[in-house]
């Protein structure tokens, strides 16, 4: 019960509490139940990719793609909506889904069988994903007239009192508890990202378990491409420009070890509606959101100094010692 | 940054092939550079003109100023990606100064100052509290962007001094611009620097191998603070030619930025996991990366088309020399 007040993830549950009372004392009606339903389903892209983006970092990788495919994806569902009216969201859903796994799939066979550095990858796919969008548009716009009711409507619809983006969210959630605690792949994205060469004696392919972490993150930012083209109605070649940044600030937050094989799925979800509820107060008590990119890179920066803290105590200390050594000399 | 993924990786046993292929690297980067030339002149008219290749150096000089620090900090096993938000911050630190009456001497100070705290401030993050420097870097990537974003909104800052304006936009003699001959200055400069001096010779100790650079008495966290100060006041140095070359300061000035002078460093032959690398070959790179981009617009296609040939460039110098031995060997 101590380990578990200890824990990072009780002290952002804590701190979100803080965080959630001091605005309600001035503005009850921001914790009124709607309201919080309104902003868990804001927050709904972010956790998404945040999930994906955690299986990446715990294998000691980076994907910061997940924006820019999250665009491409969302504009050729657009596109193809605005051709053919007809097609139901059932296929679109699929395409989304199967054209970000693609583009993971991608970054993953670049890691894996060619061993680039994954942020060296996913830099340069990050810009040519992002000029394909260009490509297949001529930069124009997919406005909300030439979208379909159903195209638009589906991530909207209303059950069980949230709508479906919301339920999709909480699906894929409950869906990596299991994933992670429960399949063999789950258990080696820790261990690839803990120990590569242990992982390597114990028989798990490191390369190939890096690349399905690659998948499970461009499938994801797939489905977010379309729910958030249908959400917002729009597509353009701009779309969640800069939002990979905010996806791994929401990983460090939640406790992920950028070195990998450290972190856990609820340390994330507590991280994205961290950084969600930080993100729709700023209007409520009035803060430009201007303000919101220093916020978000200053949550970065005290996140990933918490968390060096937290880990120093069980440190490896002769090579502490070593360097502390070596910094005197 | 440095990931062994199999145990057969010892970095520091690379030494005479590594060598060699390094030398040839550059060689060939140098053919790719003049090939593009030639295919540059024959596609567009207006390419061989002296003004029109002086105009085309302004696509790369101040990315390759910081590409210079970058190599080295890269080398020894880091990497800054917050240099664009560098700029954006010490521009709007320019701009605000401008906007009460300061002078260019003044201006030029606070760019440079501004520069170099936000490199310490890195510095400090990384070294001194021993925290990830891709993580850092991406973090006060939002942050002094963001603190640009907090002081102008979606304004601008106008009117610097018209002195202000030589550093971007000044020329020293003939078609050689003020930007073009800083280039050349830096460059060799950061050659001495690293490939003539005992500074530059622990860069590379640091890069292959930490642990035993502390070993050997080197002051591996000193030294990687002084790169990242380096870093930082090499972003400063381009904020002001940029600010001076457009005459105007918005928040998003350089954005994405970063990424091209990573993408000129890697191209440059520095291996992004530290350890290797070379100014000539950074140099070189400056120029394919100025003359694919300048002759792609004389060719009218977009900017962000370009993007598409970056990116690809970045993971194809990288992926082709492998995928060329992967084929030899089977």
């Amino acid at each position: 019960m101590i380990a578990f007040l200890k824990s990072r993830e009780a002290i952002l549950a804590g701190a979100m509490l803080v965080l959630l009372a001091l605005i309600s004392s001035r503005f009850p009606g921001f914790v009124a139940p709607d309201n919080l339903a309104r902003v868990f389903t804001d927050t709904s892209p972010l956790l998404l990719l945040a999930l994906g983006q955690t299986v990446v970092i715990l294998t000691r990788c980076i994907d910061l793609s997940v924006a820019a495919n999250l665009a491409l994806t969302g504009m050729v569902c657009a596109m193809l909506n605005a051709a053919m009216p007809g097609v139901p969201v059932i296929v679109i859903l699929a395409i989304a889904v199967g054209l970000g796994a693609i583009m993971g799939a991608f970054n993953g066979l670049l890691v894996w069988k060619l061993a680039i550095p994954p942020i060296v990858v996913t830099l340069g796919t990050m810009t040519i994903y992002r000029g394909i969008i260009f490509l297949i548009s001529n930069g124009e716009w997919v406005n909300a007239h030439e979208m379909s009711k159903a195209f638009t409507g589906f991530p909207r619809t209303v059950f069980l009192g949230l709508p479906v983006m919301a339920w999709i969210a909480i699906a894929i959630a409950s869906g990596f508890f299991l994933l992670i605690a429960r399949t063999p792949l789950g258990r080696s994205f820790y261990a690839v990202g803990g120990n590569p060469h242990a992982a390597v004696y114990a028989g798990i392919d490191v390369g190939k378990t890096q690349f399905w972490a690659f998948v499970i993150s461009g499938a994801l930012a797939g489905l977010t491409g379309y729910l958030w083209v249908a959400r917002y109605a729009v597509a353009y070649v701009d779309i969640a420009a800069g939002f990979e940044l905010e996806v791994v600030a929401a990983c460090v937050i939640g406790g992920i070890s950028i070195a990998g094989g450290a972190g856990t799925i609820l340390g994330t979800i507590l991280g994205a509606l961290f950084l969600g509820i930080v993100k729709n107060a700023l209007p409520v008590v009035d803060i430009s959101p201007f303000w919101q990119m220093a916020i978000s890179g200053a949550a970065i920066i005290t996140a990933v100094a918490f968390n060096a803290r937290s880990a120093k105590a069980k440190g490896r200390i002769i090579l502490r010692r070593a360097q502390a050594h070596g910094a005197q000399a | 940054m440095s990931d062994a993924t199999s145990p057969r990786h010892i970095p520091d046993r690379l030494q005479s092939n590594a060598a060699r292929l390094l030398k040839s690297w550059e060689v060939l980067l140098l053919g790719v550079a003049i090939l593009i030339f030639i295919a540059n002149s024959f596609a567009s008219p207006y390419f061989l003109n002296a003004w029109n290749l002086s105009d085309a150096t302004f696509n790369f000089t101040e990315k390759a100023m910081i590409a210079f620090a970058m190599a080295l900090l890269i080398i020894s096993g880091e990497i800054d990606l917050s240099v664009a938000s560098i700029i954006a911050l010490a521009s709007t630190a320019m701009g605000a100064a401008a906007q009460v009456g300061a002078g260019t001497t003044e201006l030029v100070l606070i760019g440079l100052v501004v520069g170099l705290a936000a490199g310490a401030f890195n510095g400090v993050l990384v070294t001194v509290m021993g925290l990830p420097s891709i993580v850092v870097t991406i973090g006060t990537m939002s942050l002094f962007r963001g603190i640009s974003y907090i002081i102008l909104g979606d304004g601008a800052y106008r009117g610097y001094p018209s002195d202000f304006a030589f550093f971007g936009q000044g020329y020293v003699w003939w078609v050689f611009s003020f930007e073009f001959l800083l280039f050349a200055v830096l460059a060799v400069i950061y050659y001495v620097v690293l490939h003539r001096t005992n500074f530059g010779r622990t860069i590379y100790t640091i890069g292959n191998n930490a642990t035993a650079a502390s070993f050997s008495g080197i002051r591996v966290a000193r030294v990687k603070f002084i790169l990242f100060l380096l870093t930082g006041l090499m972003a400063g140095v381009a904020a002001i030619c940029l600010t001076s070359r457009l005459g105007s300061t918005r928040p998003s000035i350089g954005f994405g930025w970063e990424l091209e002078v990573v993408t000129m460093v890697v191209l440059g032959g520095v291996s992004i996991l530290g350890g290797s690398g070379t100014i000539p070959g950074v140099v070189i790179a400056a120029f394919v990366m100025g003359l694919v981009t300048f002759g792609l617009g004389l060719l009218n296609v977009p900017g962000i088309v370009m993007s598409i040939f970056i990116g690809a460039m970045l993971i194809g110098v990288i992926a082709l020399p492998r995928l060329w031995d992967m084929w030899r060997r089977s």
